[in-house]
């Protein structure tokens, strides 16, 4: 008997997803399931920025979303629009031409776009992670220079950390930028670099002391720089609207003048950065598992099998529930990860990677 | 001219929601279900917003009646980039009872409130498909009406307006002040952007009630009973045309 009980309490909420299925939209992802609604908790404000996100996602990505993955475009123009709304520096400061938003705001946004396609929108968070890196480590010239360009998405950013041979061991990197009169001459090579080769703005995490991450530095290398050039496109399964490359470095001279922060402050940058990174990659995560419950819950609704329509189906109500579960639990950590970087809190970056861990580990399961 | 534009905007069950009628029939299920403002009425202050930005008029205010909900649309409203926002405040049976004649009894008085140069309407609201507040408030005000708006545009004190009717497209010059209507091709709606649905926080919205315009919101309709529509009965296969003309005989039909 006790085995039963927890059994019908997911029969009772595998029900009350399905219960509303005639409140629910055709395909278009619209009206949605209230258990899973990712509005829940919001402020007006927010849900009002959730809004512009889902209608973008769904009238202007969504459609080529297939196109884009099938033919390997990077979607310029699709992501430049996006810009115009105020998605190409989410939480970039408006000096500078950002949208001045917090952490939470920006996982919201960041949820809804996804919905439209995932790879595009991982591309434009991380655009966003450099932009922000610029803004709140570059110095008011570095900010006025680089940011605004990168807010409208005139120009788009990458970021450059990993090597072939240092990827879980960062700070072993071994790029490294040796100062001679007022530029730094780069040699060394980053891997898999998302948007590499089709981007203008390169934040590169570069090696100008010792050993370990108190030798490392930031730089901001410009595409047309003599001495930078990439790799061959890696070819992918999947995440194909935004090309990976790898970012070669050859005797490649950048002024000093485009060194973010001081020497030395390059890897605590690089780290600060990658907190908000996990945050918006898991709210990736949460948009893509959310739009597939949508769409788990719509053919269960309309698929019949042995005479009846799935929903019927005990194992994929439970199924169903679980993978609703999932994706709110998901949800919720992720959504606690941004509000507690936003203030700054002592455990905000164990919980952006939790909450990293636990929603991308999660959401694939959905 | 005062340059103000005058904009109704509809808190409706979102268009892609599918409906579900109350089990006692009397009415559409709401509660929890997604509202959003009326497509035709986002068409309208896409319109509006267009003329202030070409700077035809000077001010575009929103205005919603309905409960404290209705505010929601308003402030979409504002993000879109209407100016003010106000808030006509109707709630239970008084709401179920809102019909196209009381709202344009409030349009009108706000009209007159407002010394509007231009009142834009959606042509017609998805959730009932009435289709008259626009042409109510105009009669109510004994102002020129251009409903189905296609194209509009503001010629000194006149506005021609391109309609899109049964025949093909219409088009008249009438003057200002007038009630223009709009339809699904006038524009596509912009969205907002994150910073202006920061700005529309800023924005006002002014509360008040039907009785502060003196308009008396009593229903002269009574609905009775509201049901799906009759279950597609499945149809009969028949081998011939001779088949197929016995069968509409015994329909009736021929």
């Amino acid at each position: 008997m006790a085995a039963l009980r927890p059994l019908s309490r997911i029969g009772r909420l595998a029900s009350g997803i399905c219960r509303n299925h005639r409140l629910i939209c055709d395909t278009r992802r619209r009206g949605v399931a209230s258990c899973v609604d990712p509005a829940h908790g919001l402020t007006d404000e927010q849900k009002e920025f959730q809004k512009v996100a889902f209608d973008f996602a769904a009238n202007e990505m969504a459609p080529h979303m297939a196109e884009w993955d099938e033919k390997e475009m990077f979607p310029v123009e699709t992501m430049r629009k996006a810009a115009q709304l105020g998605f190409g520096g989410i939480y970039v400061q408006p000096d500078v031409g950002g949208s001045g938003l917090s952490r939470l705001d920006t996982s919201v946004i960041f949820e809804a776009l996804s919905t439209g396609c995932v790879s595009t929108t991982a591309y434009i968070s991380i655009h966003n992670m450099c932009a922000w890196m610029i803004d709140t480590f570059g110095n008011t010239e570095q900010r006025e220079r680089f940011c605004p360009d990168l807010c409208s998405m005139e120009k788009f950013a990458s970021y450059c950390l990993t090597e072939p041979g240092s990827g879980s061991d960062a700070a072993s990197l071994l790029t490294t930028a040796q100062l001679k009169g007022d530029h730094y001459i780069l040699n060394g090579s980053k891997a898999f670099i998302s948007g590499g080769g089709d981007t203008d703005v390169y934040v590169v995490m570069c090696r100008t002391g010792g050993k370990g991450p108190k030798g490392i530095s930031c730089l901001v290398v410009e595409k047309g720089t003599p001495g930078l050039s990439f790799g061959k496109k890696e070819k992918k399964v999947g995440w194909n609207s935004q090309p990976t490359r790898a970012v070669i470095l050859e005797d490649c001279a950048v002024p000093v003048t485009n060194r973010l922060g001081e020497e030395g402050q390059g890897f605590n940058i690089a780290m600060k950065g990658l907190n908000g990174g996990r945050i918006n990659i898991a709210s990736c995560s949460l948009g893509a598992a959310h739009a597939c419950v949508q769409l788990a819950r719509d053919h269960l609704l309309v698929r019949k099998q042995f005479g009846e329509t799935l929903s019927n189906n005990q194992f994929l109500q439970f199924k169903l529930a679980e993978m609703a579960t999932k994706l709110v639990a998901s949800r919720l950590i992720v959504r606690e990860a941004a509000t507690a970087l936003q203030e700054n809190r002592s455990d905000a970056s164990s919980l952006c990677a939790m909450a990293k861990l636990f929603a991308t580990d999660e959401c694939f399961n959905c | 001219m005062s340059g103000r534009v005058l904009v109704g905007v509809k808190r409706v069950i979102d268009y892609a929601v599918k409906i579900r009628v109350k089990p006692d029939n009397s009415g559409i299920v709401t509660d929890g279900v997604k509202h959003s403002m009326n497509p035709f009425c986002e068409i309208a202050i896409e319109e509006a917003v267009k003329l202030k930005e070409k700077k035809l008029i000077k001010e575009v205010v929103a205005v919603s009646c309905g409960p404290q909900q209705s505010q929601e649309t308003i402030r979409t409203a504002l993000a879109m980039g209407a100016d003010r926002g106000i808030h006509v405040e109707v709630t239970g049976k008084d709401y179920e009872a809102l019909g196209p004649l009381q709202v344009s009894k409030i349009m009108a008085a706000l009209a007159k409130k407002e010394d509007a140069q231009l009142i834009i309407l959606g042509k017609q609201a998805i959730d009932d498909d009435c289709n008259q507040t626009g042409q109510m408030t105009a009669a109510l005000l004994d102002w020129p009406q251009g409903t189905f708006a296609s194209e509009v545009a503001l010629e000194g004190d006149k506005v021609k307006v391109v309609r899109e009717i049964d025949g093909g497209l219409e088009t008249i010059k009438i003057n200002t002040p007038a009630v223009v209507t709009a339809d699904l091709r006038l524009n596509t709606p912009r969205y907002a952007t994150l910073p202006n649905i920061m700005k529309a926080k800023k924005k006002k919205i002014a509360n008040m009630k039907p009785a502060d315009l003196g308009v008396d919101l009593t229903s002269r309709l009574e609905v009775l009973r509201v049901d799906e529509p009759p279950q597609r009965q499945a149809g009969v296969k028949v081998e011939t045309v001779e088949d197929l003309v016995g069968k509409l005989k015994e329909a009736g039909t021929i």
